[in-house]
């Protein structure tokens, strides 16, 4: 199985870990895991800003890059949400259609393709809440979002439930938006900072020593405001926890 | 009106002033941003919002997940409107032939001017000198009142909510809690200075009895009453107001002359179809089984009249907008609202316009492109709008489609638009990208300009900057992955 590591801007420049530990679990369950260097973008900023034209040569080149994989696989559902509901200012030949319905999310990845039942080398002995990314959670699917009558389930908490010393909180909004939306935390930056605020507060009250998510973005807006507002929390991506990362 | 009812001292010092909505500068886009900041510098204003809302949200999660067909319930009321939508116009022309043979007068208003004017002459017609209405949004969106106050009739909203906005002069904030960004202080001033309670008496139930005081004997007197409608029932001509505080039936049943504005998307084919919405409508807005009235308006009473005006104002046009037209199938519960997190933190005046929240978001623009263009933006696309609404519309999916709009019609800033034209060079140019980011110190001064794209930097106003660590991955991969070919 020939899988295309897609390393999402964020997570190249500022947590390369979460790259490091992605492709790592990946080969640890088998998956011929390839890095196409000319990588950069799946061009959300420009789309999530309406500017789709301006997104068109960015889209081409994410479909030239991973067209040769049988999975292309990142560590973010925000931009697996991009590639496969809006990559659309690119002509929609059948290759541009491949690579965007080959396109998964890490943990739904390791949980519908590849069945993960075990993660032996994973011990984090701590108390975490689970944030969602929206895009992660109503856009693709990673959990049940708590709007709908219909029966909870996730994906990144199965995985999680299988890591040693784990203990679980839950905030009591839950699946509420942390306020990062993309450039919506430039545009709006009061109403994000303070969704932010409420969103690390809810999580300290109670009682997490760690937030944890599939999706840097969310948890890079999340740790600034939590350091802004003096709140001890630790952040980490769920790829580093299940490759074995003890903090 | 909620809130203890005996406290009379707000905690923690002076009162703090009511935040106001945003401002509109003529020709310039709404700032919706900018009330916003205004209302999340007003805590108690703020927490007591955000605290209320998040309750009816809860209230509607507990009431609509005990209904076990409740999704299936969604699906139907969806499918009901768009059959109606995508044939208007029959339902239109059988519900005016038997409003008609029920004894109804029935009018057609293209516009807000026409629907105004008409109403002004039925009241013209019967000497009718003061006016009683129950809540509608459509008289809002018609900006009604202050066009008959200018021919001199009264215009007295009976909707208790309502009638706080009427006397502080201010729009509703919400479709169906109008008041709600106010805390019982705000309305205690209110009412002292319009209808002389005490102004250091907050108390809920002595400010709700000196407004029913007031109120009563201007119902009693009224010429004419109004009410809105919530369903119109084609195949009866009859329609359905529903209310919790029986302010309704008091407009349409006190005076002689009931007159009812009706938006043409109002519309449902048959009465079996009603049951689907009524178990939807209360349960999705306040997590309540119904509204306490849901009344049935079917003909004149002996003696009186009975006038419907059935207003366009913008809707075919919107009708025939492909990405935009199942918006028509709100039924204007205000669940949207309630659940986001946007508008709860910055309250409904910060939108400018007659529908705040994610609902008012994707109508507005259909008013005044350039007016509403910025309101898209005031969104995190999170989605939980869409899946709170009764009748299934795709929310935040058309919240994104409007940006797009927005910007192939350059109803965006020209920065903005610049920002993202560079963007997009970059990020499709791998070497221009890796030049720009290579080395992390390089990384935190180009990566962080997708973010500050303005000058000033509005991510570290509220927040900390990430910390730059020893190399990209993209570094990191060259250095251990890299499969270096030999030369011969």
């Amino acid at each position: 199985m020939r899988v295309g590591l897609f390393v999402p801007c964020y997570i190249d420049a500022f947590e390369p870990e979460v790259g490091i530990s992605t492709l790592e679990l990946l080969e640890r369950f088998g998956c011929e895991v390839d890095y196409p260097f000319d990588q950069t973008c799946c061009g959300q900023p420009m789309t999530n800003t309406g500017c789709h034209a301006e997104a068109a040569a960015t889209e081409a080149l994410f479909v030239k890059n991973f067209a040769p994989y049988d999975y292309i696989v990142a560590p973010s559902g925000s931009c697996v949400h991009q590639v496969r509901e809006h990559l659309t200012a690119v002509d929609q030949t059948e290759e541009v259609r491949a690579v965007r319905a080959r396109t998964f999310e890490l943990t739904e990845f390791l949980h519908d393709v590849l069945k993960v039942d075990a993660f032996p080398w994973a011990e984090f002995p701590h108390k975490v809440g689970i944030h969602y990314n929206c895009n992660s959670l109503r856009g693709i699917g990673l959990a049940q979002a708590s709007e709908p009558n219909k029966p909870f389930y996730s994906k990144p908490l199965e995985l999680l439930k299988k890591v040693r010393g784990i203990e679980f909180v839950q905030p009591s909004r839950w699946d509420e938006c942390c306020g990062f939306g993309g450039t919506f935390c430039v545009f709006e930056p009061g109403v994000s900072a303070k969704m932010g605020y409420d969103k690390v507060s809810d999580h300290a009250k109670a009682g997490a020593d760690y937030i944890v998510s599939a999706d840097s973005s969310c948890l890079m807006h999340q740790k600034g405001c939590a350091e802004r507002i003096g709140l001890p929390l630790r952040f980490i991506h769920i790829a580093r926890i299940l490759n074995g990362a003890r903090q | 009106m909620s809130g203890p009812p005996d406290s009379h001292t707000v905690i923690g010092g002076p009162r703090e002033p009511q935040p106001r909505g945003a401002k509109v500068r003529p020709g310039w886009p709404i700032d919706q941003s900018e009330a916003a900041d205004r209302f999340i510098a007003a805590p108690r204003h703020l927490q007591n919002h955000d605290t209320r809302l998040w309750t009816l949200r809860q209230n509607r999660d507990r009431i609509a997940h005990g209904i076990e067909e409740w999704e299936e319930l969604r699906e139907l009321a969806s499918q009901i409107k768009e059959h109606t939508l995508a044939h208007l116009d029959h339902y239109l022309e059988m519900f005016e032939a038997n409003a008609k043979a029920n004894g109804i007068h029935v009018h057609w208003a293209a516009d807000a001017a026409e629907h105004n004017r008409i109403v002004h002459q039925i009241l013209d017609e019967h000497g009718a000198r003061s006016l009683i209405k129950s809540k509608s949004m459509l008289t809002e969106e018609c900006a009604m009142r202050p066009y008959l106050e200018g021919f001199g009739i009264e215009v007295i909203e009976t909707d208790l909510g309502e009638r706080i906005q009427q006397l502080d002069d201010e729009d509703p904030s919400h479709v169906v809690v109008p008041a709600v960004h106010k805390l019982r202080a705000d309305v205690a001033e209110v009412f002292s200075k319009t209808i002389g309670t005490d102004p250091n008496n907050d108390d809920v139930h002595y400010l709700a009895e000196q407004q029913r005081e007031t109120t009563r004997p201007l119902i009693l007197q009224a010429d004419a009453g109004m009410t809105g409608c919530n369903f119109a029932i084609a195949e009866t001509g009859t329609f359905v107001v529903c209310t919790n505080e029986g302010n309704a039936d008091l407009s349409a049943n006190v005076p002689p002359l009931h007159i009812a504005s009706i938006g043409i998307e109002k519309l449902i084919p048959r009465i079996e179809h009603l049951g689907v919405f009524v178990r939807l409508l209360s349960r999705s807005a306040l997590g309540t089984p119904i509204t306490q009235y849901t009344s049935h308006f079917r003909a004149p009473r002996e003696g009186g009249e009975m006038h419907v005006v059935l207003v366009d104002n913008g809707r075919s046009e919107r009708l025939g907008m492909d990405e935009f037209w199942t918006s028509l199938k709100c039924i204007r519960c205000g669940a949207c609202m309630n659940t986001c997190p946007v508008y709860r933190r910055s309250g409904g005046l910060s939108y400018g316009a007659t529908y705040s929240g994610p609902i008012g978001i994707i109508l507005d623009p259909t008013f005044n492109r350039t007016k509403y263009s910025a309101l898209p933006f005031s969104s995190s696309l999170n989605g939980s709008c869409s899946n709170v609404c009764p009748v299934k519309i795709n929310i935040h999916e058309q919240i994104f489609a409007w940006r797009r709009v927005m910007a192939e019609t350059h109803e965006i800033p020209l920065m903005k638009q610049a920002m993202m034209k560079a963007a997009g060079e970059l990020l499709s140019s791998p070497a221009l990208y890796r030049a720009a980011v290579s080395g992390a110190d390089a990384a935190l001064r180009t990566l962080p300009k997708f973010i500050v794209y303005n000058r000033l930097n509005t991510w570290t106003r509220a927040r900390e900057m990430p910390k730059a660590p020893d190399h990209t991955f993209h570094d990191w991969w060259k250095a251990n992955r890299e499969k270096t070919e030999v030369q011969p």
